[in-house]
């Protein structure tokens, strides 16, 4: 094993920046009271955690705090969003739209709104890899209450055009959802600007801590809370809140926010070195999504002739951690769903590689694994039977 | 989902890797579209297999079942090498997660293939022909027999 340790999967998660542990650490030994309490201990706690709403409304644009509900994490805000909304605006049944490329967070939803008797889209996007305003106006019916897209894919790193699919289902009589867990801090964002009715978002990807999330609801949007008990966060989602949690999550975003015209420009430098060099430098590997607009910090690639599962774990044993959207990665029959919906035949899928990169990434370890990787690739399609058949002669 | 050490062992220094020149048997199973694809050749003397290499296109397990089902079946009778069984192949291995139990069926349904097409060559009866689930147009890899199994096609 090697001891060198690189981290190019910061889609999937991110350490928790020093400077977020150390605020949480005195915030779970100084601010441990209950914010619902009227004692001093409590008002300490509330004021903290008011505090960090206030701050969260102003660094996503927000119009007012009371419209972010701190909660567990994406998932549960996603579920929330869908469920809640679309079950409290029309409950006699209705139609949903969501993008065929959603997280599981918002799929998963969708198809238990399909087993309650509502009637769901899966909207297939564009092989170039976004949702087109034109086909989200196409699929709207007179009935439908509700319509998800993500800010940006997970997997893929296009960055949809949420401003204009808010303005179609609006205009359509519906009301819109987005899943920002990939963009918040990493792009710009406004809310009351992009028109939304309702945003999810989550601490772990922005430097912050697991098992925290925030939902946005625009003020006056339906919703049926989830989770019922003390009406806590506005009766909105009842739970002792989690204070220190709530409080390290705004101060990742502050820190994210504050850094991001450097970063922003520091990992798209990165981020292009990386895609050029492979595209380059090995034969038969091609970008799966064409759109323009991506995350800065995201590289996605189709290695032909190689399963992902194994690319992975050959750069896991020179230390490097990757991600891949090959169906033997995750255990099921299928390669990802989301290379699926753009166009991406499964044999090709199964060669997916996404690497992301962080603010703890520098160059030297991206140019590590551009001299680790080109070898590996060579190693796997000389072991394979049709590599040969299928490119030619050379393995490189 | 956890691979053993052997596992690892055998995906990052797979033995027998290649293909014989002149080999006496060749078999090959799997379809690139499920992500998995194998393929084996033998050398046959006296119907004891004297050497044997193996090709795959796949995850981890895959290449560890490979590799592992060539350091099982080398010198053994061709009546042996074609009842080895998956199970075998995970135990030899310290076990796999229940999601890639179907690759080592992929090694052994290989390494069948491999058998009879050296049997049929020299004009004798296939010995393998009705074991291989690959051959079966009824295989059905979504069955609970083989856990989370992709969808494999016999090529």
């Amino acid at each position: 094993m090697n001891e060198r340790r690189i981290y190019l999967d910061y889609a999937a998660t991110t350490p928790v920046d020093d400077r977020v542990v150390d605020l949480m650490v005195s915030l779970l030994k100084d601010r441990w009271g209950n914010p619902n309490s009227l004692y001093q201990i409590g008002r300490d706690a509330y004021t903290t955690l008011e505090t960090a709403r206030e701050e969260f409304a102003r660094l996503v644009g927000a119009k007012h705090p009371n419209e972010i509900i701190f909660t567990s994490g994406g998932t549960e805000s996603d579920n929330a969003a869908l469920i809640g909304i679309t079950t409290r605006a029309r409950p006699e049944g209705g139609h949903v739209v969501v993008s065929a490329f959603e997280h599981h967070a918002v799929l998963d939803p969708a198809h238990h709104l399909a087993k309650l008797g509502y009637e769901v889209t899966y909207l297939p996007p564009r092989n170039e890899g976004f949702v087109h305003p034109d086909d989200l106006a196409a699929a709207l019916k007179k009935t439908t209450v509700l319509v998800s897209v993500m800010h940006a894919n997970n997997e893929i790193g296009t960055v949809q055009p949420v401003s204009e699919l808010a303005a179609v289902a609006h205009e359509g009589g519906a009301l819109f959802h987005t899943d920002a867990a990939q963009t918040l801090g990493k792009v710009p964002l406004n809310l009351a600007g992009l028109g939304v009715d309702a945003a999810s978002f989550s601490a772990h990807k922005v430097y912050g801590p697991k098992g925290v999330g925030a939902l946005y609801l625009k003020r006056g949007t339906p919703f049926a809370p989830q989770l019922r008990g003390g009406g806590q966060e506005f009766k909105k989602r009842s739970g002792t809140q989690n204070v220190a949690g709530a409080a390290g999550f705004v101060k990742a975003l502050e820190i994210a926010v504050e850094e991001l015209p450097a970063e922003t420009s520091r990992l798209t430098e990165l981020r292009d070195h990386v895609t050029r060099s492979i595209l380059t430098t090995i034969e038969n590997t091609e970008q799966s999504a064409m759109h323009p607009e991506k995350l800065p910090n995201l590289a996605h690639l189709i290695i032909k002739g190689v399963e992902g599962e194994a690319m992975l774990l050959q750069l896991d044993a020179k230390g490097i951690a990757v991600s891949t959207g090959s169906a033997c990665s995750s255990g099921s029959l299928e390669p990802s769903h989301v290379l699926l919906s753009i166009g991406c035949p499964p044999e090709l899928a199964h060669g997916s590689l996404r690497i992301s990169l962080g603010r703890f990434t520098t160059v030297e370890d991206v140019d590590y694994f551009l001299d680790v990787f080109p070898p590996i690739v060579q190693k796997l399609r000389a072991m394979s039977p049709l590599y040969a058949k299928m490119f030619g002669s050379s393995a490189g | 989902m956890l691979y053993s050490d052997k596992v690892m062992d055998h995906f990052n220094n797979p033995r027998n890797v290649g293909m014989i020149d002149d080999a006496d048997g060749v078999g090959e199973v799997g379809n690139p579209v499920c992500g998995d694809v194998m393929k084996i050749s033998i050398k046959v003397a006296d119907d004891i297999i004297e050497d044997i290499r193996f090709q795959t296109l796949g995850c981890g397990a895959a290449i560890a079942t490979s590799s592992v089902v060539t350091e099982i079946a080398r010198g053994m009778s061709l009546t042996q090498a074609v009842s080895i069984t998956k199970k075998q192949v995970a135990d030899e291995l310290g076990g796999l997660p229940p999601a890639k139990m179907h690759c080592s069926l992929l090694a052994t349904d290989g390494l069948k293939k491999a058998v009879d097409d050296y049997l049929v060559r020299n004009g004798r009866q296939p010995i393998a022909a009705g074991t291989i689930a690959h051959d079966d147009p009824d295989f059905d890899p979504h069955a609970a027999d083989y856990d989370d199994a992709c969808e494999i096609e016999n090529d």
